[in-house]
């Protein structure tokens, strides 16, 4: 067996505006089962992706916001969110689907750095 | 005339360049710009300063599916698909800030 | 696209047997598909794929078999919650079997 890795996952998108969001949490989710030490980070418009709420039948659209809920189950528990991104979009950690560590900009700096894969999305 | 903004206010300056550009019409925000209308965003000042000039929609399906249907600013007027074509109608012109 | 019959209505599949639409599933077509798969479907088969079905309603993902082993085990008990009993209802695969008798899509991260 090869090492455990650290991966984290940047996730800067709006969900539904393109595909990064989904692209990125089908990407988390294979990521998940080869149990690695994964990280996900959502910064600038990113946070909305964990916004509660998502009703996409008028966009005919899958809703796929519950699925980061079921990250736990996939022992996915290192979730991070930048503050100042939530502050310009009027969001507070209420707003959100899971529970979140709430980072400053440089504390997301130092946790970057520190690890093996960094995937950007 | 129908203004059409389709990229968040905050990772691109589409909304900014219509704004600066357009003397005045209509206004609509769908997909990724529909967050510019919703309480608390820091574009909301610049749309407010804006609805001078401008009557600003925003699509309803796209605001749902991003879980900010109960969150649209006020002063902005929801549309639905059908709104959508109505504005594309009764405007002689149209510019799609893609 | 490929597609099955069941009771004289016709089903759409992808290439390797999975509904298209799963809101057209049911449990005629369930019995169907298992038997396509040489499982024969008994109380304890049903238990699997019902879970499947409410885990996909509330989460919208198919879960993948160590997340599926490990649900299980957390909600029907220990006893279930292994690979030998999950291997022992569904032989190639209880993720990649049991999602396709559930109607679901094939699960995220199967490899």
């Amino acid at each position: 067996m090869s090492a455990i890795k650290k991966f984290m996952f940047v996730n800067r998108k709006a969900p539904y505006g393109t595909v990064y969001a989904l692209e990125s949490l089908e990407v988390v989710l294979i990521t998940a089962a080869f149990d690695q030490d994964v990280s996900l980070v959502f910064m600038d418009d990113g946070v909305y992706q964990l916004k509660k709420g998502q009703q996409t039948k008028g966009i005919e659209t899958k809703n796929f916001s519950p699925a980061y809920r079921a990250l736990e189950d996939y022992d996915v528990e290192k979730l991070y969110v930048d503050s100042e991104s939530m502050q310009a979009r009027g969001l507070s950690e209420e707003d959100l689907l899971v529970s979140v560590t709430v980072l400053s900009r440089s504390q997301m700096g130092a946790l970057m750095d520190e690890q093996d894969v960094v995937l950007s999305f | 005339m129908l203004h059409i903004v389709n990229k968040s206010p905050l990772t691109s300056n589409t909304l900014d360049s219509c704004l600066s550009t357009a003397a005045g019409g209509d206004l609509l925000l769908i997909e990724d710009a529909v967050y510019a209308a919703t309480r608390g965003n820091a574009a909301e000042s610049r749309l407010k300063a804006a609805m001078e000039k401008f009557r600003v929609y925003v699509l309803m399906p796209d605001l749902a599916a991003r879980g900010m249907g109960e969150r649209m600013s006020d002063g902005v007027t929801p549309v639905d698909y059908a709104g959508f074509v109505d504005l594309t109608v009764s405007n002689k012109s149209c510019q799609s800030w893609l | 696209m490929s597609s099955i019959e069941v009771g004289g209505k016709s089903y759409e599949t992808d290439e390797e047997g999975y509904l298209t639409d799963l809101s057209e599933w049911n449990a005629e077509v369930a019995d169907y598909i298992a038997k396509t798969e040489n499982i024969a479907m008994t109380d304890a088969h049903w238990e699997v794929v019902n879970f499947l079905r409410e885990y996909f309603e509330e989460y919208q993902i198919a879960p993948a078999v160590r997340v599926l082993t490990k649900s299980i085990g957390k909600k029907l008990g220990a006893e279930k919650g292994n690979s030998e009993y999950l291997y022992g209802l569904f032989p190639y695969g209880p993720g990649k079997q049991a999602c396709k008798i559930a109607g679901l899509p094939k699960p995220t991260g199967c490899v």
